[in-house]
C-alpha cells in the first residue's frame, strides 16, 4: 500500500510518501508563507525519488489542522484533488495527534500544542504509555495560561512537544516550576508535525479503512474567523440592549 | 510533460477561487464550452454586506471537490481527456486564489498535463469574446466589476493596454456603496438595477464626472452627490434615486467606451465584469453602438459574473502564446492586466 503525506499546517512544507513496510522519500521545508509555491514540486520531487508513479498512490493522508489557516489550507486543497482525481481515499489527521505520535513511548502525559498566534495556543494531551497516542483531552484553543490550568489541573507528570509551547517556553516553564509539577520538553526539532510520522499514522487507520472521501474530508480550524466573532457579539450587545 | 500542440480539439480544465465564487469548467478549443458549474457565496457574505476573506477561503475548500466533480460529469468528458489545467492566479484574494491554485497544480501534476496560471482580468476579456470567438482586432473592451473598471485595447490575443480607468472607486463598489446608503442591501448592484427599474432616471440630475475630458472615470463624487441629496431631501422616492445613480453611471461608461473605441480606431467594441450584468449599461450601449455602426460584443450575464470557462478559454490562449506555467507558481493578488505573464 503506497502512502502520500502531506502536512502544511505550520510554516513548514513536509512530504512523505512510503509503502507498508518502510518510509520511501520525504522532504521537510520551512517555508515561511511560501506553502503553494513549495508544495507540488515538493511532492513530485519525493515520488520520483522513490520512483512511484503518482497513480501507484493508495491512499493520501494530510494533516486537517489545526494551524495556520492559508497554510493548512494549501495542503488540504491538494490532498482532496490529488485523492479525487487517481479516485483513492483520503485520510484526515489532527496536527496534535500527529505531535503526540512524534514523541517516543512516554509514561508521562503528552501536552501536544500548535502556535495559534495572538497569544494563543491550540493544544490536547494524550497518553503515549499503553498505545499509540490515546487522546485524554480533545484538542481547544485558549490562552497560554488557560493551557497552563489544564496541566495543573490534571496534575500528572507531562512531556510538552510543540510549536506553540516552544514559542512561550521561557514564560511557561516560569509558571510550572512554581506548582511543582514533572515537566519535560521534548526536542525543538519535534515542534512541527511531521509528514513521517503522518505517513505512519494514516497507514495504520488505512487498515482499518478509518478513511473519507476527498468532498467529506473537512479543515480543523478550532477558531471562527474573525468577521463571525465579531458579527455575533454585535448581535450579541444588540440584544443586550433591547 | 512535454510540449502539447494547442488545437481545436485541446480540453482545458479551468478553476476559479479569486473572489466569492467557486467555479470550474470544461472547455474545449478554447471557446467551445463543455461544462461551466459556479458555486456562489452571495448567501454566507450578505450579512456582512461584503465579501469575508478568511469566509471566503474556508467556502472555497469546502466546494472544491465537488465543483470539479460536476464539471467533469457534466462535460462528460474523465479526467484522462483533460490536455490541460487553469487556473486563476490573480487578482484577487490571496488565501482563496491559494485554493484554486493548489488544486490546479495537484490536478496537472496527477493527470501529467500542463498547468496554465491565468490572470483573471484577461479572463474577462475572454469572457466577451466567448460567445464571439472570430471577433475582429482591434477591440475596446470595458471591463467593470466590483473591483476594476477598465477600458481595455486589445489589439491582438495577448496584447493589451489601458487606456482608461477609475480614479477612484470601481464601478462595481460605487454600486455597493450607494445600495448600502439606500439599505438596498448586498450585492448592490443587482439591488439598484431593480430599484431603478421602478423609478424615474430624470428625477435628479447627478453629476456625471469628467464626462468630456479623457478617458479615465471617477464615481467618488457621484457617491458623495446621493448622500448628501438623500440627506437634503430625505422624502425622495429611493427608486428615483437608484434610477438616476445610475443612470449617470451609464452615461459615463457608455461616452467614455465609444470614444475609447473611435480613438482606437476599432470597430468592435465588448463588455466584460459583474457590472456588464446590468440592463442599463446594456441597453444604452447597444443602441450607442448601433447609431456609431460598432459591432458590440455582449456576453451573457453568466459570463459577467466569475465563471471558469472564462479561465479555461484563457487558459487555452495562453498556453498557445506563452506555454505553460512552472508548478513553483503561486498566487499573485496584485496582478495587473498587462504585467508580464508570470
Ligand atoms: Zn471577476
Amino acid at each position: 500500500m503506497i502512502v502520500l503525506a502531506i502536512d502544511t499546517s505550520t510554516d513548514a512544507v513536509s512530504v512523505a510518501v512510503s509503502n507498508s513496510k518502510q518510509l520511501l522519500a520525504s522532504a521537510h521545508v520551512t517555508s515561511d508563507r511560501r506553502h503553494a509555491e513549495l508544495l507540488v514540486p515538493m511532492i513530485k520531487n519525493i515520488c520520483e525519488q522513490a520512483d512511484i508513479s503518482m497513480h501507484e498512490i493508495d491512499v493520501v493522508g494530510v494533516d486537517v489542522g489545526p494551524g495556520l489557516f492559508t497554510g493548512m489550507r494549501v495542503g488540504i486543497a491538494t490532498a482532496k484533488t490529488i485523492s479525487q482525481a487517481l479516485e483513492v481515499p483520503i485520510i484526515g489527521v489532527s496536527s496534535l495527534d500527529i505531535l503526540a505520535r512524534s514523541v517516543a513511548t512516554t509514561d508521562r502525559v503528552v501536552l501536544a500544542t500548535i502556535d495559534a498566534r495572538r497569544g494563543e495556543l491550540y493544544w490536547a494531551m494524550y497518553r503515549n504509555d499503553v498505545g499509540p497516542s490515546i487522546e485524554v483531552k480533545p484538542a481547544t484553543v485558549g490562552s497560554v495560561s488557560d493551557c497552563i490550568v489544564d496541566l495543573v489541573d490534571r496534575g500528572q507528570s507531562t512531556l510538552i512537544v510543540g510549536n506553540g509551547a516552544q514559542r512561550y517556553r521561557t514564560s511557561m516553564s516560569e509558571s510550572l516550576e512554581a506548582t511543582g509539577l514533572s515537566i519535560e520538553w521534548a526536542s525543538e526539532q519535534l515542534s512541527q508535525p511531521s509528514a513521517t510520522v503522518l505517513a505512519i499514522i494514516t497507514a495504520e487507520l488505512a487498515l482499518h479503512e478509518q478513511w473519507q472521501t476527498a468532498t467529506e474530508l473537512q479543515a480543523v480550524y478550532l477558531r471562527a474567523p474573525d468577521a463571525e466573532i465579531n458579527w455575533q457579539s454585535r448581535n450579541q450587545q444588540t440584544q443586550a440592549t433591547l | 510533460m512535454s510540449l502539447i500542440d494547442v488545437n481545436s480539439s485541446t480540453v482545458v480544465l479551468g478553476i476559479e477561487t479569486s473572489c466569492d465564487e467557486t467555479a470550474a469548467a470544461i472547455v474545449m478549443g478554447g471557446n467551445d464550452v463543455l461544462s461551466s458549474v459556479v458555486a456562489s457565496q452571495l448567501e454566507i457574505h450578505a450579512r456582512f454586506g461584503g465579501v469575508v476573506p478568511e469566509i471566503a477561503s474556508r467556502a472555497h475548500l469546502e466546494a472544491l471537490t465537488p465543483v470539479i466533480s460536476q464539471a467533469i460529469q457534466k462535460s462528460g468528458l474523465s479526467f484522462d481527456r483533460v490536455d490541460a489545467v487553469a487556473a486563476t492566479v490573480g487578482p484577487g484574494l490571496i488565501g482563496a486564489l491559494l485554493v484554486g491554485v493548489s488544486a490546479a497544480k495537484s490536478l496537472a501534476l496527477v493527470l501529467d498535463v500542463p498547468f496554465v496560471g491565468v490572470n483573471h482580468l484577461e479572463a474577462h476579456l475572454y469572457a466577451a469574446m466567448l460567445d464571439d470567438p472570430n471577433v475582429e482586432f482591434p477591440l475596446l473592451v470595458l471591463l467593470v466589476s466590483g473591483g476594476n473598471t477598465l477600458l481595455v485595447e486589445v489589439r491582438e490575443h495577448g496584447s493589451y493596454q489601458i487606456v482608461g480607468q477609475t480614479r477612484d472607486d470601481a464601478a462595481g463598489e460605487a454600486f455597493d456603496k450607494v445600495a448600502r446608503f439606500l439599505d438596498l442591501g448586498y450585492p448592490g448592484g443587482p439591488a439598484i438595477d431593480a430599484q431603478a427599474k421602478l423609478g424615474n432616471a430624470e428625477a435628479i440630475n447627478f453629476p456625471r464626472a469628467m464626462l468630456n475630458d479623457g478617458l479615465d472615470v471617477s464615481f467618488s463624487g457621484l457617491k458623495t452627490a446621493v448622500i448628501n441629496y438623500v440627506r437634503k431631501f430625505p422624502t425622495t422616492p429611493t427608486a428615483d434615486v437608484a434610477a438616476s445613480f445610475q443612470s449617470a453611471v451609464v452615461d459615463v461608461l457608455v461616452a467614455k467606451t465609444l470614444r475609447a473605441a473611435e480613438n482606437l480606431g476599432a470597430r468592435t467594441v465588448a463588455i466584460g465584469g459583474g457590472v456588464a450584468a446590468n440592463s442599463q449599461l446594456r441597453d444604452e450601449i447597444s443602441v450607442a453602438c448601433v447609431r456609431k455602426d460598432f459591432h458590440l460584443v455582449l456576453p451573457s450575464l453568466a459570463m459577467c459574473t466569475d465563471n471558469a470557462a472564462m479561465i479555461a478559454s484563457a487558459g487555452w490562449h495562453r498556453l498557445r502564446l506563452t506555454g505553460a506555467t512552472n508548478l513553483d507558481a503561486g498566487a499573485y493578488p496584485n496582478l495587473g492586466l498587462t504585467v508580464a505573464q508570470v
